[in-house]
């Protein structure tokens, strides 16, 4: 493949919620919630966050990380499953907001958790056919856990933006190759209208993110003749911190491989914004010459994998804005009310 | 607010761009289209501020108007920016009681109001400390 | 040019008045000032009315047309002056001119609003169109915010104290208590200003002036032909307005009104005085801080001394410059369109020595000062006694 990776950034709000205040208010056992999820607090948006606002931060520190000029960008993909309007893009926003328009085309995407990730295999399209000079993917999500349901300890907020342009001086990493793999498989899922979404409990185990996570890495490696041996790093999906070590080990990863790219713990589930945020993560650390597995999973269901090559002009890039570290340790802890009064529980 | 007022302004709102008077220099946000000093000599350009300022006044708000009463309390304040004008703006994302004249502050992309559940949502800048 | 002079005042009772419509309240106020002034109605030449909103209070607009029509004075000319809360100042000084310029003889300068038919959030976004609407109001700012942002600098650059603002309002109530048209009649004590709920800190409820209903009305004349209605001629004798930045952000100064200042050399040069000689003033106490910036701006004090002047009682009935002795906007209630026209009707009051408890004694050069908005706008009147 002849397109890689310019820049990259993201945004993580500043308010966490721990397992404990939560668990406080259903009766439930704070410690074996964090045990059996592997995770002890999720992010929270501000009364002023959405889906756009916490893209656009991304999306902003991508194109400064980069160094381009935003109206070299072709094209933006935003995905969510927290669009702020059903029917207006999140992606003109952004576009607005980084200075790219108006030449560029632009589109939202909804694939639960990988809308983000489909938008980079978009891109990668558009550059390497050379339709566009750059293109950006932008996975964002405020998703609502509802009060009470299990997913309330992990629904969580945040973004992660990538850049994708031809393999020349520019680029900090290459992408090697993508394969995905796609079935229709209802674990989970929204309907119109209304608030929460549903899911099928342990269906969504192995049936759901098991079977598509391991299909696409397995069809990746197949495909690049590569085992987990030639990687560095392998970041997964990351629902909770289980999955991705439970999944990781399956395919032959050792947990050092995966926890550099495991930051659901301190920050929850960001949905479309998870595996991004997690291969940033590893970016922010990698180096020159290692070799990074990324696999998303979208509910409904499909999984991207990437095989990232990280190349000499990352160190160079990666300290102009915030890495994920930094958002990750800049907290203010809010208690219950505070977490139903931004998230507008409280009926007026 | 209707949906032309605001959308006219969005690169306003969204990317701090303001004017410039090439004869004076003075630099203008929110955006003048006549300068004040140079008056029809003066010739306005568009200018992008770079977002950094200072705190030079600010208060709380408690008795928040309508559309506001869901960030009530929040701190309202008046920014001087490095490059000169300055500017209302809300300060987001701390506790304000914290808040003391003379602080510094970047100015970031938040949601700012919407006309109803069923309207347009206005985005725009608010101040966070740095 | 020739002088102008007060013949007649007439002020309703300013509050929460349910039972009265906009009109009518016109009608009781104009009624007034025609039997002070001893004159037939039908001699008015022509008819000037403040007022700030009745558009978005009682959706009506051509408020000149109406208050003409239902005051039975057609075909006059009548004319609405918009200046936001100097509505009243601005109208007063539009007859002043008119009269000076010798095209009318009789004009009325009347003021209006009728504020309490919406509820106090509707209130509240009306009176915030006098700010900036793409860029203060757009962003969540109030009046109380940008009052607030003045008095917060204003304590921080001088050292004035949340307790000195409240003085002003104990000081406001109390000589309401003597007004029997003011909308609140009740002491209050600092202490009451202080744990008042906040509003946007450092201001509390007590320090904000309320929301009133009221109207207020004068007649002009020429000095010359004044004494043919009236024993006490009250003469106009400086008129000064200046205009400001709308948004307080584009002001060089959070701590004073600049419009004041000019506002008031222009008047105080027509007069031929100085703030020495002003013996009291009517001054626009929307909120505390506004009193305190208003007699610095004014040259009654240093700039920074507002807060000590006004603790060591010089501002009070029997101090050294007695400011709204009426109980100003905090005491006697503010319709916003009408306060610079009652300001206007209590100095007229007080020169003639028909203020009873709340007169200054030996009162001969009276001042008025009135702010639109945040300090767009600002009139002053100087009025001295004719004699």
């Amino acid at each position: 493949m002849e397109v890689g990776i310019v820049g990259y950034g993201v945004y993580i709000p500043r308010y966490r919620i721990k397992v404990e205040e939560i668990a406080k208010v259903w009766g439930t056992d704070a410690e074996r919630v964090k045990r059996g999820l592997f995770l002890e607090e999720k992010s929270v948006p501000g009364p002023d966050e959405d889906a756009a606002t916490i893209a656009v931060e991304a999306a902003r520190n991508a194109v400064k990380r980069s160094g381009i000029n935003p109206q070299d960008i072709g094209a933006i993909y935003v995905g969510s499953e927290s669009h702020p309007y059903a029917v207006k893009p999140t992606a003109t926003i952004v576009a607005e907001a980084i200075e790219a328009t108006p030449d560029l085309t632009a589109a939202d995407y909804e694939f639960a958790c990988k809308a983000g990730t489909a938008g980079i295999q978009t891109c990668m399209g558009m550059v390497g056919s050379n339709m566009i000079k750059y293109g950006m993917a932008v996975g964002t999500d405020t998703a609502q856990g509802a009060p009470g349901d299990p997913l309330e300890y992990t629904a969580a907020a945040g973004a992660g933006a990538v850049i994708v342009g031809k393999n020349d001086g520019q680029t900090i990493a290459s992408i090697e190759d993508t394969y995905s793999y796609t079935t229709d498989t209802p674990d989970f899922w929204r309907r119109e209208m209304r608030p929460y979404p549903k899911h099928g409990g342990r269906f969504t185990g192995k049936p759901a993110y098991f079977k598509h996570v391991l299909s696409a890495a397995h069809g990746l490696l197949r495909k690049l003749q590569l085992t987990p041996k030639d990687f560095a790093y392998a970041v997964f999906h990351q629902p909770n911190g289980k999955f991705p070590l439970q999944v990781g080990k399956e395919l032959g990863f050792v947990k050092e491989q995966i926890m550099p790219g495991l930051i659901v713990q301190k920050i929850g589930n960001t949905y479309s914004g998870a595996s991004m945020i997690g291969f940033a993560a590893v970016l922010d650390q990698a180096k020159p010459g290692e070799r990074i597995l990324v696999v998303s999973y979208g509910s409904g269901a499909g999984s991207d994998a990437f095989s990232i090559m990280v190349k000499d002009g990352i160190e160079a890039k990666r300290n102009s804005v915030p890495k994920v570290a930094d958002y990750i340790n800049n907290k203010t802890y809010i208690d219950y009310s505070t977490y139903a009064k931004f998230k507008q529980l409280l009926v007026r | 607010m209707a949906v032309p007022r605001f959308w006219r302004e969005i690169s306003n709102r969204y990317n701090l761009i303001g004017t410039k008077c090439g004869n004076c220099n003075k630099v203008f946000f929110p955006p003048r289209y006549l300068c004040p000093k140079c008056r029809r000599i003066g010739k306005l350009e568009p200018y992008k501020l770079n977002g950094k300022g200072k705190i030079i006044s600010f208060t709380i708000t408690h008795v928040a108007p309508n559309g506001f009463e869901d960030q009530a309390p929040y701190a309202l304040a008046i920014i001087e920016f490095d490059e000169g004008p300055r500017l209302t703006a809300q300060v987001t994302d701390c506790d304000p009681n914290q808040i003391k004249i003379g602080d510094r502050v970047e100015m970031i992309f938040r949601r700012i109001g919407q006309d109803g559940e069923d309207g347009a949502i206005y985005y725009g800048y608010k101040a966070r400390l740095v | 040019m020739r002088k102008v002079a007060i013949i007649g005042v007439g002020l309703t009772k300013f509050g929460e008045l349910w039972d009265v419509s906009l009109r009518r309240l016109m009608l009781e106020a104009g009624v007034q000032a025609i039997e002070d002034a001893g004159i037939d109605g039908k001699k008015i030449d022509a008819m000037y009315v403040g007022n700030m909103s009745a558009g978005q209070f009682i959706s009506q607009e051509h408020i000149a047309s109406l208050i003409v029509d239902h005051a039975g004075l057609t075909p006059i000319p009548c004319t609405r002056v918009e200046a936001a809360c100097a509505s009243g100042g601005s109208a007063l000084r539009q007859a002043v001119i008119t009269v000076a310029s010798g095209i009318h003889d009789i004009v009325v300068a009347a003021g209006i609003e009728k504020m309490t038919d919406v509820l106090t959030e509707q209130t509240i976004e009306a009176l915030i169109t006098a700010a900036d609407q793409e860029w203060e109001a757009f962003v969540g700012a109030t009046f109380p915010g940008l009052y607030a942002l003045m008095a917060r600098r204003h304590m921080y650059e001088f050292g004035t104290t949340e307790e000195q603002l409240a003085k002003v309002a104990v000081k406001n109530h109390h000589n309401a208590c003597f007004n029997p048209c003011a909308q609140y009649q009740m002491e209050i004590t600092v202490e009451d200003v202080l744990n008042s709920t906040p509003v946007n800190t450092p201001l509390k409820l007590l320090d904000c002036s309320p929301i009133t209903d009221g109207a207020a009305c004068v007649i002009l004349a020429p000095f010359d032909r004044a004494r043919e209605f009236t024993d006490t001629p009250i003469l106009v004798a400086g008129t000064g307005q200046a205009s400001d930045t709308i948004s307080l952000h584009d002001r060089p100064t959070l701590t004073g009104i600049a419009a004041t200042n000019k506002a008031v050399e222009l008047a105080y040069k027509m007069a031929g005085v100085g703030p020495n000689d002003i013996d009291l003033a009517e001054v626009h106490d929307c909120f505390t801080i506004a009193e305190i910036m208003a007699i610095e701006d004014l040259g009654f004090c240093k700039k920074g001394d507002g807060g000590k002047v006004t603790e060591q009682g010089e501002t009070a009935i029997g101090g050294r410059i007695p400011i709204n002795t009426s109980g100003g906007l905090k005491g006697k209630g503010h319709p916003v369109g009408a306060t610079g026209i009652a300001q206007a009707v209590e100095i007229t009051q007080q020169l003639r020595g028909e203020a009873g408890k709340r007169q200054v004694n030996g009162a001969e050069i009276g001042l008025t000062h009135n702010v639109g908005g945040s300090g767009g706008t600002v009139v002053v009147h100087i009025m001295r006694r004719g004699d």
